[in-house]
């Protein structure tokens, strides 16, 4: 058995830093073979137990050790519809990789690196879009909301024979992964890619349309048989405290929106502005911290600091971006937490002051609950500040819907299995019902949605 | 893609365009905004609807020529194409019978006030207007504004047209002479700022749309964000109007000021082409 870990060759840090071109290269054909080579085969294969949708680990990668990629890329979009997208940023480490037998050994198979390859080569290379004939119901289908939950709702639903509209308030389809996660970590093409493969299967795909404002959902559902909400966690957490309103401070969202989705970084060629700082605060530590982090470095700041109010072991970023961050040279000031903004006359900001941190007894979320170190205020210079301390549900739908369910925080209420709301007709899944969370399970609610709506439609019974 | 019918300078540097938007021109209300893109190239900006035509499936916006959005904006004709319109957005303006409405418009502020005005109008509320800008050369919709109200005041800075003063001394002529319910303030800031104080004096009700820099339009960004009240709201999903007298203007101006540095750069840059292509 060959036991040594396949390395994927990546950009070096000082040339990566300087572009917005991916950073991982991905493995060539030779290489993906000989990480297959690892894999043990489990009898249980506890890996496939780790995933959130189950996908079927050990027979693609056998299928890779074959050479048969096509056969691999098959196996995983039997219960993965975006594979080149879950390749690249689902946290492995806490899911499929970590139940790995090889794990504390040798290091585990690389799964994610595997997935990106078999899906990667179909792209390049294979190009086998399949588009099915099947037979039409005659039902129709709105889908709001065009993430990853989205997204494959509508592409179940299209392969069982419903017509599927998919709405969606910005001019671009594709959620978190057009307008969040850059271009450097998921290339944008990828997420073209997968979206054009779905109008092609007859998706009808409405940009600009917010739906709660123009059109209510009840106005939906007099014109579709069942609607499915994915309007995701989009709406941006502050940490209220004083001078958030200074010019300089932006919410993660408002600046990797600027940057990803209107492509500020060749601002002035592009029309869409953002302030590039020469020294930068980031707050917060997940993965939208670090890609904001990541994406001001790659802006030009000369100084890129990460606040976080706990240790690096608790940070819930994906291993391999903190790793990445680390080698990019972002300076991480852990056990800190922000208290206050400062700004000059002209309300440009000059500072952020915080005051150092110590862990204390663990709390709710089993995480060591972090606690103010009296009299440790100490100042950042910086002149842009990304707050990136959370995101809650989108409220717009929810606001405009009387009648439908919604959790103390916002969130609209499901029920776990069918997805149902509260309202009849209405399934809703992904960011907006569960919080937070990734994209892989964002796909499989959207996954289980669309059974559950291809049951309702059946039989029509609630 | 909507294919622009009119696209004209109607005043000094405020340019008028009909464009086809089908479904914003049968959805919108009075109070509600767009956001359009121009081209591939372009920002994401946001007009209030001036007017609409459901008929035709147009709207009407105004602009005022202030940067490069807006000057890509005045160089495009009829028969061109805007590339994504995105709306409508925001909340729609609370349209009912208040008794007697003032309506005080301040330069390009007229043409998001014009709707309001007319709905109120037809809501059965007795309508006085109000409308300032520095000089005759800037006013727009003056006429259809003028024939809507059942009083109306022209001020101008310079005297050019209608009387030399400020909207505030309309308001305060109007206020004088009996009860008015409601305030309707829509222009600069700095005039919102001060109908606001005046107002906040004499206790009416005072409703301004304001214009903040925005991104998504959707309040996924918080870029719009304004404090009112003490909280912090965002101008596009929870308003674009507000209650004049909870909001912090100060802050308002002062956050409008974020991208001066970079959009004069880059308007300047633009024009620079311009040249070269020998278009302006
Ligand atoms: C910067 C960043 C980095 C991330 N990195 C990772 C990562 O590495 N790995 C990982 O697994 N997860 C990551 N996540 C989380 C992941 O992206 C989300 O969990 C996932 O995208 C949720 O999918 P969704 O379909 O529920 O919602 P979203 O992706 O949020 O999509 C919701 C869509 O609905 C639209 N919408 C909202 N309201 C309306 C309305 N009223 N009408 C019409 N449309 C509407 C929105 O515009 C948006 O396009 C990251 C998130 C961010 C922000
Ligand atoms: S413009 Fe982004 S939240 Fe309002």
């Amino acid at each position: 058995m060959n036991k040594e870990k396949q390395i994927m060759p990546e950009q070096k840090p000082e040339e990566r830093i300087k572009n917005f071109d991916e950073v991982s290269l991905g493995f060539s054909s030779d290489m993906a073979v000989l990480e297959a080579q690892r894999c043990l085969q489990c009898k249980n294969s506890p890996c496939v137990q780790g995933c959130p949708v189950n996908v079927n680990i050990p027979a693609f990668i056998s299928k890779i050790r074959d050479e048969k990629f096509l056969d691999a890329y098959g196996i995983i979009k039997g219960t993965n519809s975006l594979p080149a997208v879950c390749g690249r940023v689902c946290p492995q480490e806490s899911q499929c990789e970590e139940r790995c037998v090889l794990r504390n050994k040798f290091g585990s198979v690389s799964i994610g690196k595997l997935e990106r390859f078999v899906a990667d080569h179909e792209r390049n290379t294979e190009n086998v879009l399949e588009i099915r004939d099947t037979e039409k119901t005659g039902k129709r289908v709105a889908v709001v909301g065009s993430g990853p939950a989205g997204l494959t709702a509508a592409g179940e639903l299209i392969s069982m024979g419903h017509d599927v509209t998919v709405f969606e308030a910005l001019h671009s389809p594709g959620g978190v992964l057009v307008y969040g996660i850059p271009e450097f970590r998921l290339p944008k093409d990828i997420v073209h890619y997968e979206i054009d493969a779905l109008v092609r299967a007859g998706v009808e795909i409405v940009t600009n349309r917010v739906i709660g404002i123009s059109e209510s959902l009840d106005d939906l559902l007099e014109k579709y048989d069942a609607v499915f909400i994915g309007t995701g966690a989009g709406l941006p957490s502050f940490l209220n405290i004083p001078g958030e309103n200074l010019q300089g401070v932006y919410s993660a969202n408002e600046y990797l929106t600027r940057i990803n989705l209107m492509k500020a970084y060749m601002f002035p060629e592009y029309d869409t502005p953002v302030i590039r700082g020469r020294r930068v605060t980031v707050l917060g530590g997940g993965n939208v911290a670090m890609d904001s982090a990541r994406t001001a470095l790659r802006l030009g700041s000369e100084e890129v600091h990460l606040v976080y109010r706990r240790s690096m072991e608790e940070m819930p970023a994906r291993t391999e971006e903190i790793h990445h961050a680390e080698e990019e040279g972002v300076i991480f000031d852990l056990l800190a937490n922000p208290v206050e903004f400062l700004g000059d006359e002209n309300g440009h900001l000059k500072s952020v002051r915080c005051i150092r941190m110590q862990l204390g007894a663990p709390d709710d979320s089993g995480r060591r609950r972090p606690t103010e170190v009296e009299g440790s205020e100490f100042e950042i210079e910086t002149d842009v500040a990304i707050v990136a301390v959370g995101n809650g549900p989108n409220p717009i739908v929810q606001r405009s819907t009387p009648g439908m369910e919604t959790s103390r925080r916002g969130n609209i209420v499901v029920d776990g299995r069918t997805m149902r709301t509260s309202k009849k007709g209405v399934f809703a899944g992904g960011d907006i019902v569960s919080g937070a969370a990734t994209v892989i399970e964002a796909m499989g609610a959207g996954r289980n949605a669309a059974s559950s709506i291809d049951e309702y439609l059946k039989t029509g019974q609630w | 893609m909507h294919l622009i019918r009119y696209n004209e300078i109607v005043a000094e540097r405020v340019g008028m365009m009909i464009v086809e938007a089908p479904y914003v021109a049968e959805h919108r209300k009075a109070g509600q905004f767009i956001i359009l893109i121009i081209d591939e190239f372009g920002e994401r900006v946001p007009f209030t609807i001036a007017d609409a035509d459901s008929k035709e499936g147009t709207i009407t916006i105004y602009y005022q020529i202030v940067g490069k959005s807006t000057d890509k904006l005045s160089t495009l004709k009829a028969g061109d194409f805007i590339k994504d319109i995105a709306g409508p957005l925001g909340h729609a303006t609370e349209i009912k019978k208040y008794g007697t409405v003032l309506c005080i418009g301040g330069g390009i502020g007229m043409a998001p006030l014009y709707p309001i005005a007319e709905a109120m109008k037809s809501a059965g509320n007795r309508l006085l207007g109000v409308l300032g800008s520095r000089n005759s050369s800037l006013l727009i919709l003056e006429d259809p504004f003028k024939k809507i109200c059942d009083e109306f005041l022209l001020f101008t800075d310079d005297g050019s047209a209608g009387e030399k003063g400020f909207v505030t001394h309309g308001l305060e002529q109007f206020s004088s002479g009996g009860k008015i319910d409601l305030v309707v303030a829509i222009g600069p800031v700095p005039m919102m700022k001060a109908v606001s104080d005046m107002t906040k004096v004499t206790g009416i009700p005072t409703l301004v749309s304001l214009n903040s820099i925005m991104v998504d339009g959707t309040g996924m960004c918080g870029g719009c964000r304004v404090t009112v009240g003490g909280k912090t709201l965002f101008t596009c999903v929870d308003g674009p109007e507000f209650d004049a007298h909870e909001v912090d203007f100060d802050e308002l101006m002062m956050r409008h000021k974020t991208y001066r540095k970079e959009e004069a750069e880059s308007h300047e840059l633009h024009r620079h082409k311009c040249r070269l292509d020998g278009m302006i």
